[in-house]
């Protein structure tokens, strides 16, 4: 019979090394859909690191595609903390790209360091009023905000779809629903020549900082910390469990609407419907292979993001679907959600149950 | 206002509510068997698309309808058997595990379809249920359109309403589902295993949310297409806590959406030109919401919904 023992804490590099574990599991059981598609598994997974990592083009598309992840990632992590359940990072990405796209098309002209800001902030403000909704329900109400927040991607997908073949429609875009372009000083500038890679990551990777500094060192994080450990134990402690609550799903709101500002002002340079392969959902598996720890979310996100391109460059090679990857990081979110249970307990296989006197 | 009573008197209006409502029945059903016992199963979403791909991959095949079905359940089952071991012995986050098996099971549907159908460009259909058009009754005013042209899927969700209800609150299988879902420990002390209750609710509960997903592909169309099921799961899961967990009101409720996505159809036909379709096709989704709020202040969740229970451990 196996036994749980409960575990007290746990050093960091147990906690990175159990977490690179389960990665490379997911990676191991990717080998099982390798298969059943007829691939040669090695050469699949040598197609698929050249790919990511094979030239200084893959490596910077690689970091192109983390730089969402990292912030939709970030959502997540900070949410989950306070055990406030935000899915909806894919509809507050899509709110932030809207809002940067109305603002950045032309409301305001100015200088870059004018519109650049107010783009970036549009952005995040947009995001962070979306996550209010959800956050006030389940405040006020007792709303679960699980269901409210996965509703509300699909609204306001909707809505951006509508806004796309409406007002915001591009009168020079052939017909095709998309937004103008953004206005030359309203765009993130590009990091390197010649590459996609732009300024969102560096703006991902300051929030990054910024998230840790913030639950490390401020007030605010240690009452996120608390509401997330034992709201009620929080709520007798005199911590402000609503406030709490709000000022986490305002940030993590933002910090998704942040990953659309730099999609759409970074990469894109104009809206689509089709802006986001599904970045709010991977950013809770980003997060969760981080432990939740904002820094632990760069690396994460740099490995799912290199499953991405990776399997995007395989596939093109190999003709294999390209769903493969999302099946990756499908099961390295289970992963390391079992592998988690390694931290939290100590497990014994006992044989009789004489075993359990001994151990008391 | 007489285009809108002649909408609600006509017998497509009631047959086509009734359509749509099906799949949410399954799904509804299928949630709340696992919420019983205690278990939120955010896997829904991903269980609908398995179900709906599964089911009709078995039919192209050449399993038959019926095939079909059972493989759906077989496949909704297996994906709540995977629910069911990480959150129910192994005590892990029902919320995380539940968005895990959705991404898992979508994910799985949609690289299986792909690679064993690498280069269509229109999916391939199949030959799906037809309406049953039973002799004398299909042919009743009103009702007989409106209830006896469906297909047969459409009689087992009926049927499976019913089935539930005898179960949970006529047989002591039913009852010692419904206290392990309010107070663990107290069945433990009966003798019986909370685990058992437990993983089975959840595998049964799948299985039937599957069937939704295959009265997609199988009923409601003749073909899989990705992202057809479009929220249809995460729907279900704010009907089931609207229908307080109960069969009964789980069918009106699925019932009532499905006469208002019928409504706001042909009401589109009215007065498309001057609304964008979006708004129409955001209904669904806002009126979920709705009818979370509209019951939050008295809804009466299971107790021990979302608490993993550890034995010998109070």
């Amino acid at each position: 019979m196996i036994r749980f023992e409960p575990r007290g804490p746990v050093a960091v590099s147990k906690v990175i090394s159990v977490t690179v574990a389960a990665a490379v599991a997911a990676l191991v059981l990717a080998a099982v859909p390798m298969l059943f598609a007829g691939l040669s598994v090695f050469e699949a997974y040598g197609l698929m690191i050249k790919g990511a990592f094979g030239s200084a083009f893959a490596f910077t598309e690689m970091l192109t595609r983390a730089t969402p992840l990292i912030l939709t990632g970030l959502a997540a992590a900070v949410a989950f903390r306070a055990k406030l359940w935000n899915i909806g990072a894919e509809g507050q990405l899509y709110a932030g790209a809207l809002a940067a796209v109305a603002v950045g098309t032309g409301l305001i002209s100015g200088p870059s360091f004018v519109l650049i800001p107010a783009v970036v902030l549009a952005g995040a403000l947009a995001g962070g009023l979306v996550m209010l909704g959800p956050t006030l329900l389940k405040t006020r109400l007792g709303v679960d905000e699980v269901v409210t927040t996965l509703l509300l991607n699909f609204v306001i997908l909707l809505f951006v779809q509508m806004m796309l073949e409406g007002p915001m429609k591009d009168p020079m875009g052939m017909g095709w629903p998309q937004s103008e372009p953004i206005l030359d000083e309203a765009a993130l500038p590009k990091l390197m020549d010649r590459m996609r890679i732009h300024w969102g990551l560096i703006i991902a990777l300051i929030s990054a900082l910024g998230v840790y500094f913030l639950l490390k060192r401020t007030v605010w994080g240690f009452e996120i910390r608390a509401v997330g450990e034992n709201a009620s134990a929080a709520r007798h402690a005199g911590i402000p469990v609503t406030a709490t609550f709000i000022r986490v799903g305002l940030l993590s709101g933002a910090l998704a609407g942040l990953a659309g500002v730099g999609e759409v002002a970074g990469l894109k340079g104009y809206l689509t419907a089709d802006l986001s392969p599904g970045f709010g959902y991977s950013g809770i598996v980003v997060a969760m292979l981080a432990g939740l720890s904002p820094i632990g979310v760069v690396f994460a996100a740099l490995f799912i993001a290199s499953i991405f391109v990776g399997a995007d460059s395989m596939s093109r090679a190999t003709g294999v679907s390209n769903y493969l990857a999302d099946l990756i990081v499908a099961m390295a979110l289970l992963c390391v959600l079992v592998s988690g249970l390694f931290l939290k307990f100590k497990i014994r296989f006992v044989g009789a149950p004489h075993a359990k006197e001994a151990s008391k | 206002m007489i285009e809108i009573l002649d909408i609600l008197v006509s017998e497509n209006f009631w047959a086509a509510s009734l359509r749509i409502a099906t799949p949410l029945i399954f799904g509804v059903i299928g949630a709340l068997i696992c919420e019983r016992a205690g278990v939120l199963n955010l896997g829904i979403e991903g269980i609908f698309t398995a179900g709906a791909m599964a089911g009709w991959m078995a039919v192209w095949l050449g399993a038959g309808l019926w095939g079909g079905v059972l493989v759906a359940a077989l496949a909704g089952g297996l994906f709540g058997l995977l629910h069911a071991i990480l959150t129910v012995p192994l005590g892990l986050s029902q919320h995380v595990s539940g968005i895990g098996v959705t991404l898992f099971a979508t994910s799985l549907s949609y690289f299986i379809y792909r690679t064993a159908l690498p280069d269509v460009s229109s999916p391939p259909r199949i030959e799906a249920f037809q309406p049953l058009d039973i002799p004398i009754l299909s042919d009743l005013p009103f009702i007989g359109p409106a209830l006896f042209q469906q297909t047969s899927l459409t009689f087992l969700a009926l049927i499976l309403v019913l089935a539930t209800g005898y179960v949970l609150y006529r047989t002591p299988l039913g009852l010692a589902i419904q206290a392990v879902g309010d107070n663990p420990s107290a069945v433990e002390s009966q003798g019986l295993s909370v685990y058992g209750l437990r993983m089975g609710a959840v595998v049964v509960g799948s299985s039937i949310m599957a069937l939704g997903g295959a009265f997609l592909t199988m009923s409601a169309f003749d073909a899989f297409f990705f992202g057809m099921v479009n929220g249809r799961g995460w729907i279900c899961i704010a009907l089931t806590v609207f229908a307080s967990w109960r069969p009964g009101k789980a069918l009106i409720g699925a019932l009532l959406f499905g006469a208002f996505d019928a409504f706001q159809v042909r009401l589109q036909t009215e007065v498309g030109s001057f609304i964008p379709g979006q708004v129409f096709l955001m209904m669904p989704y806002i009126l979920s919401i709705i009818a979370l709020i509209v019951v939050a202040r008295k809804a009466d969740y299971p107790r021990a919904l979302l608490v993993p229970y550890f034995r010998g451990q109070r």
